[in-house]
């Protein structure tokens, strides 16, 4: 059971991620990479990953992907008479070279040893909120912190760049 | 491809071929595209591959730490789509285009 919804979340998570780089329309793009988001998502409960799960969900689909349609229609993008014009031999030289990656990351992976630790906690209840809310407020808390800064300069620097000029001030 | 198949019995095997496939779909689209807007999401694909990589040994050892880091990896990868798409908007009010290859004004 568990390996049926592997496969089909799988087969669906790689068809989703080809159509956005291989659409023309940057929209369609869009709404196949959320299509990926929610299938990584259904990966990450089969992992007993669930409030991971739903944080993707919320971060990724929700927030970060209504931000790119949010500029594409700002933009205007969405037509598509402005298209790159990339030949085919680049293309398909692009493409080989992909594939020759994947080729020499699988050969390298494929003598791992993939030994799953037991014991301690039970594995259940690993990505609960209660037991990752413990590990990030203890071990993590410094780069949580942190990571409040870096959101900060974030902030700011959109801010100062969204400007319609600078130079007034 | 025979000594390949068992392997594939290992689910944490199969986790790391699909973040590899996940991972280089994310290379290429960041080669073969023009716009910048596809090639962020590209690369939004690849982080996303590595978080499912941390998930998927956060799993396998029964740890909570990766899903920690996958935490932060969503918090840098926020801020960076932040960022980059005032960037691009700035550019874009420059240029009015998001093709990356309008911005060579600093090549040499």
């Amino acid at each position: 059971m568990e390996q049926l919804l592997f496969i089909i979340l799988s087969v669906i998570s790689v068809a989703a991620a080809l159509c956005v780089i291989f659409v023309r329309n940057p929209i369609y793009s869009v709404l196949s990479l959320v299509i990926t988001f929610f299938s990584i998502a259904g990966h990450y409960i089969l992992l007993k990953a669930q409030f991971l799960a739903i944080v993707n969900i919320i971060v990724y689909a929700g927030a970060i992907m209504v931000l790119f349609l949010f500029v594409i229609m700002l933009l205007n993008l969405n037509n598509t008479e402005n298209q790159e014009k990339r030949s085919f031999v680049s293309k398909a030289i692009a493409v080989v070279a992909g594939g020759l990656l994947l080729v020499s990351l699988v050969g390298l992976l494929k003598g791992s040893v993939l030994t799953p630790t037991t014991g301690g906690i039970s594995s259940d209840d690993i990505g609960t909120v209660q037991r990752l809310g413990k590990v990030l407020f203890t071990d993590f808390v410094l780069p949580f912190e942190i990571s409040s800064i870096l959101f900060l300069s974030a902030i700011i620097g959109a801010v100062m760049l969204g400007k319609k000029d600078l130079k007034d001030h | 491809m025979n000594s390949f198949l068992p392997e594939l019995s290992n689910v944490y095997f199969n986790y790391l071929l699909l973040s590899s496939v996940l991972f280089c779909i994310g290379v290429v689209g960041v080669i073969i595209r023009k716009n910048i807007i596809i090639i962020f999401m590209s690369i939004e694909l690849m982080l996303n591959a590595v978080n499912l990589l941390l998930v998927n040994f956060s799993n396998m050892h029964n740890d909570p730490n990766g899903q920690v880091f996958v935490f932060f990896i969503m918090v840098v990868a926020a801020a960076e789509v932040t960022v980059g798409l005032a960037i691009l908007v700035m550019v874009y009010r420059n240029t009015g285009s998001v093709n990356i290859d309008t911005l060579k004004n600093l090549k040499g």
